[in-house]
Formats: C-alpha cells, structure tokens, sequence
C-alpha cells in the first residue's frame, strides 16, 4: 500500500493512461447509452443546436427493421455455425501437433501464420479462389468460365462449378464460403491455446492411462478433454464473443456492399448494421443497435460461463 | 509372477549431437525376481532405478536384453499389454475424476472377454479401496485428498486389475516423515496380503531396508549388490555399497595392512589374518567400536548425544576420512567427559577395500 502522502505521485503516474481511457473508452460508453435513449438523435442537427427528447424509440425502430432481423439472423447464423467448427478443428490440430515431433516448431509457425496476416487481404485471396468469372450463370449456349482454384478443383473431379460469391448466388454457397474462411481465420489462435494447454498436461497421465490399457479415442475424451477444458471454455467464450461483431471478414470477401453484386446486404451483420446506421447519420439508431448487440453478447457470454462452469475441471 | 531381467541394458542417445556421448542408463542387468516377494531398487539418483522400472513396466524400451513376466517373454510386448500395474512418484491421480472413478478407469478399458459387468466392477473397486483403506473417500476428488490418502488411492488403482507385477516409483517420497514411516508398513501390508510380486524404487536406504525382502544396490546403471537388507548390510561388496547402506553412515579411514595387522594412523589397531601387505581403505560401522579403556582407537572426543536407548559419540581420529566419525554404543556404557575416548573394534563390523577399485577385500574372522 502507497503512503497516502506519496498517493499523488502514484496519480499522476497513472494519469496518462487514465485520461486517455476517459476520453475514448469511458466517455464513449456512457455517451453511447445516453444517445441510444435520445428520440432520433442525429449528430449534424445537433451540432445546429437541435434537442431531443428522452425515450425509447430509436431501440423500437431498430428492431422494427427488416434489415436488422436479417442482420441478427446472419450474426447468429454465422456464430453457431463457426465457433463449434473451428473449436472442434483446431482441437484436432493441435492434439495432432502435439504428437508430430519432427518440424513441429515449423508447423507452429506455419500454423500460426494466418493469425499475423491482414484479415482484409486473406479476404480477398479467399474471394479470388470462390470467384467465378466470365458469362451469367446458367444461360444457354454460354460457356462458364471458371477462374477460381475452388471450381477448378470441383471440374476436375467432374462437378458443376458453383456459383459461390458472384451475382446470383444463392444464399446458402454465400454462407459456406464465409464458414470457410471465418473459420480458418479463427483457428490459429485457437490451435495457439490449444497447444500451450496439451502441453502443459503432465505426462505422467498419458503414461498412467498407457499402462492401464486405455485406448486412444478414450485417452481423448476422459483425460486430453477434460484436462484442457478450461482452454476449451476460454476458447469458445471468446469465439462467441468476436463471432458476434463479425464484420471485417464479410468486407473482405464481398466488399463494402455486404453482399454479392446485385443483393447488397444480403450477407450484413450487426455491426454492419451499426456502421450503416452511423453513415446514415443516424446516431441515436447506431447507439440503440451497439447496446442491443452489448446486451446479446452479454447474455450468451452468461450462458456460456454457466455451462462451462458445470463442464470445466480447474 | 517371477520376473526375469536378463541383461537389461538401456542407452540414451547423446543430448548434444556433436559429441556423441551416449548415456548408458542401465548396463546388463540381470536378475530373478522371485514370485511374491518384495523387492526395492535403492542407489543415488541418476543410477538408473527408475529406467529399470519403466522398462519393466513396458513405458520404456530396452537397448538391450530381455525381461521375462513367468516363463514369458514380455520384452517387445507394449505397456497395455503386459499387466502391470505402476504408481508413479506424484501418483498422477486424474484431477477430474472422483476417487472412485480414478479406481474404475482401469477396469473400464478392459475389452473382450476381460469386460467386466458394471456391478463387478463396483466390487471390485471397492474391494481395492478397502484393501487400502480408502473406502470412505470414494466420492472426493484427489485434491481434497492429503498426500498418504492420494498415494493409497494411486495403489488402489494399480491393484483393481490384479496386476502381475506392481511397480511403485519412490512411492513415499512425497509423503512427510510420519506419514512415510506409516505408509510403508502399510505397503509390506498390502503386498503380504495380494501376494502381488512388487518392484520398488527409492533413494532411501532405510526405506529399502526396512520392508524389502530383497534390495538391489545400484549404481550409474551397474548393479552393485543383490541380497536380503541385512545380509547386504553385514556384507558389502564394495565401498559404495558400505557407505550408501546405514544410518548413521559407516565410517570410513585411510589404513594399511601389514603382517595381517590393520594400522591406523600407524597404531595396530586389529587382525586381518589372510590380507596381503597393501594400503587400505576402511570401513568401520558405528555399531562396531566398543568402549575400552585400553583399546587401540584413540580418538579424540567431541560430543556425546544420549538418544535414548543409544548414546552416539562424534568423535575425530587422524586417519579418518570425514571430518568425524561416529559411534553408537549402548546406553548403559558411560563416556567419560576428556579429552579423549578409546575403543577396540568389533571384527565383523570391519570392512576392508581395495584402494584401486574399492571392492572388498576379505579377511577370517
């Protein structure tokens, strides 16, 4: 404990860091909620010295549109379908690693290299291998041609080449390939924490389990899951909390417009919805939309700290 | 189950792969161990009797060499496979699990025709856990456990499946000294009553001593001496032995044989008829001197510790090794507070050793 003579020295030491998060963490926070309940609050009226009442419409008309039920229904979509995946992938990998005793400090490395890489331009050699390029899909007497390696791949093992991202794709495909690339995204910080935490299992489990005759599947599950399954709580906790403000990967495959050309938005989240609402300068709708997003994650994150605690073995 | 090592050898490749030193672990051991019995593995760390067991145990591969479970050969059969059971130093208890289910995981990887039914393996569990006494911790998990309960839960585990052979890595190394004391009567206990061929390894001779009907002394991956406690005890092969063997340790002097007689420090000091003329090493246990007015070991007198039913005395002598020497002698016996204290030597508590390689050289009582 700090004299409380010297205590001003330890204030003033903190103040940098301190003034700083006040003015652009704090601040914001609490301007946030006040401009969520400020009736149709848009900042360039206000600059003009406009005042707004107190109330709660700016939340009845977030959810009232159609826009943000398909934007909720895209983050949620994209969330369930990927946290479990890349959880259940990167689990394998690492167990996988684990055991790979030669280039293994290689395969960390290698593994680990889509973590340091701008998640925009992986976005975009990811859009590059979905695409499709050339004629309008399926009109007659036209010949498709197919530039991307992932078509190319369906046509030599003799498939229909799927229109993935371009215009006129169906929603489903849109879906699949943003799974894909989410989840290769996620896995390396996932396989990252996975490893630290095989590795810092003892041994002498594995040996002990060796001697008593268990077979792998069953090592697996009894002692490698268990074992790692505050790892694997961390991991998916912090899954659902960045699947929930998903949306630089979607920019990244289908640009700015959030969707294939023709459909803009189709494939929108909520925080681009949050976005669109501020670029429509419509700040007390954003704020509404950025507290209900809070609210949602707030609520799984509670869920997910329950279950664990029941599953989790510290 | 006897088991039968028969030229173990165990060689770890050089760390530094430029110096090519390979590290001989265990070096051609050979050994029967009698069915039943109880046999502990006792030297200085990095001697190799921890490599000893783990190859026994099938974690560890041999370099060379065979070992054989009965009439058997086990040697290239893996861990699963060879029915042992094996409790580690920190017992490694799965933290998840309740004590109960750590005593039944190994019953439950039993597949074919060993597949037990759910209730025989509740008995059986509760057959092991009340062999050690555990019997009411069922449903606690090892870490609400303390450290003589979490090792007995780790043999527990280890006799469910009616082990061959039981192999035990310092089990009470973790335990503190009542405890230990304890827990390993209790293990002589435990293998009385299985009748199970146990194998175990410790740093501590007393240990070893103490419940083992058989130790074996080794020493960098050689062994050193094969016997019953006290016939090793009584008898050492070679100075390591002498000295690793014994609380308080046996004192040990530069001599020198002449005309067999022993000098010390020039004085005559006993008869060793039979023994070359040469410069010797001796070793004298503390329970070899006898209080004697007139004896030829005068030594100098330090301290006296009453211990009850002994007195030890610390006492320094010019040939000495170590910087004193000490004496345990019968409490009756009353050490004069002087300068000095005198003692004759009891002959079969005298040991010679070669100054070249330090084996024992033998002279008639």
């Amino acid at each position: 404990m700090v004299e409380s003579k010297h205590s001003w020295k330890a204030w003033l030491y903190l103040a940098p860091a301190i003034v700083l998060l006040l003015v652009f963490t704090v601040w914001p926070i609490i301007n946030t909620v006040r401009l969520a309940f400020l009736e149709d609050y848009n900042s360039s009226m206000a600059i003009g010295g406009a005042t707004y009442e107190f109330g709660i419409r700016n939340f009845a008309k977030v959810l009232q549109y159609k826009d943000f039920i398909n934007c909720l229904t895209n983050t949620i979509l994209l969330c369930v379908l990927t946290v479990p995946l890349s959880t259940i992938l990167a689990l394998l990998i690492a167990v996988c690693l684990k055991q790979i005793k030669p280039l293994q400090r290689a395969l960390q490395t290698i593994f680990f290299l889509p973590y340091v890489t701008n998640s925009i331009a992986i976005g975009m050699v990811f859009a590059a291998m979905f695409n499709m390029v050339g004629s309008a899909f399926g009109g007659e007497n036209e010949l498709i041609i197919t530039a991307g390696i992932i078509n190319n791949v369906i046509e030599f093992f003799g498939g229909q080449p799927i229109n993935w991202i371009n215009s006129g794709s169906a929603y489903w495909a849109n879906i699949v390939v943003m799974v894909v690339y989410i989840v290769w995204n996620a896995l390396p910080f996932k396989i990252l924490i996975l490893l630290g935490g095989l590795q810092s299992i003892n041994t002498q489990y594995y040996d002990a389990a060796k001697v008593d005759g268990t077979r792998r599947a069953r090592v697996f599950t009894r002692i490698t899951v268990p074992l790692l399954s505050p790892m694997l709580a961390y991991v998916v906790i912090t899954g659902f909390i960045g699947g929930f403000k998903e949306y630089s990967s979607i920019v990244g495959i289908f640009g700015e417009k959030m969707g294939p050309a023709g459909d803009p938005g189709r494939l929108n989240t909520m925080v681009g919805f949050i976005y669109d609402a501020l670029a429509g300068d419509h700040t007390g709708r954003a704020s509404a939309a950025a507290l209900i997003l809070f609210g949602i994650i707030l609520v799984v994150t509670l869920i997910n700290l329950q279950v664990s605690k029941k599953n989790t073995h510290y | 189950m006897k088991v039968v090592l028969q030229n173990l050898t165990k060689i770890f490749p050089s760390r530094n792969k430029k110096s090519n030193e390979e590290v001989v672990a265990v070096n051609d051991f050979t050994f029967t161990i009698p069915d039943g019995k109880l046999i502990g593995l006792l030297g200085p760390s990095g001697c190799g009797k921890s490599t000893t067991l783990y190859m026994i145990s099938g974690l560890q591969k041999p370099s060379g060499g065979q070992i054989f479970f009965g009439d058997e050969d086990v040697t290239e059969l893996s861990a699963e496979n060879r029915g042992v059971g094996l409790v580690f130093q920190n017992y490694a208890l799965y933290p998840h699990m309740t004590v109960k289910q750590n005593i039944l995981f190994p019953l439950q990887n039993l597949r074919g025709e060993d597949k037990l039914s759910k209730e025989e393996m509740l008995e059986r569990a509760y057959t092991a856990a009340k062999l050690v006494q555990i019997d009411e911790l069922m449903d606690r998990k090892p870490s609400e456990l303390s450290g003589g309960q979490q090792q007995r839960v780790a043999i527990a585990r280890a006799l469910v499946k009616m082990p061959k052979v039981l192999l035990l890595d310092e089990p009470l190394s973790n335990l503190d000294a009542r405890l230990r004391l304890q827990t390993r009567e209790e293990i002589r206990r435990i293998q009385k009553e299985t009748g199970i061929t146990t194998i175990f390894v410790t740093h501590d001779q007393e240990e070893a001593m103490s419940i083992s009907d058989m130790i074996v002394v080794m020493k960098l991956g050689v062994v050193q001496q094969i016997g019953k406690p006290q016939d090793v005890y009584d008898d050492p092969t070679n100075l390591f032995v002498a000295k690793f063997l014994g609380t308080p340790p046996i004192n040990v002097f530069e001599g020198k044989v002449a005309g067999g007689k022993l000098y010390l420090d020039g004085v005559e000091v006993l008869d060793v008829p039979g023994v070359a003329d040469q410069d010797v090493t001796v070793g004298i246990r503390p329970e070899g001197f006898t209080l004697d007015e007139n004896g030829p070991m005068v030594c100098g007198l330090n301290s006296v510790e009453v211990m009850g039913r002994d007195v030890s005395v610390v006492s320094t002598h010019p040939a000495s090794v170590n910087s004193v020497i000490r004496s345990i002698i019968d409490a009756d016996n009353k050490v004069a507070a002087a300068e000095t204290v005198s003692y004759s030597l009891k002959p079969h508590k005298v040991f010679l050793f070669s100054k070249q390689d330090e084996s024992r050289i033998y002279f008639d009582i």
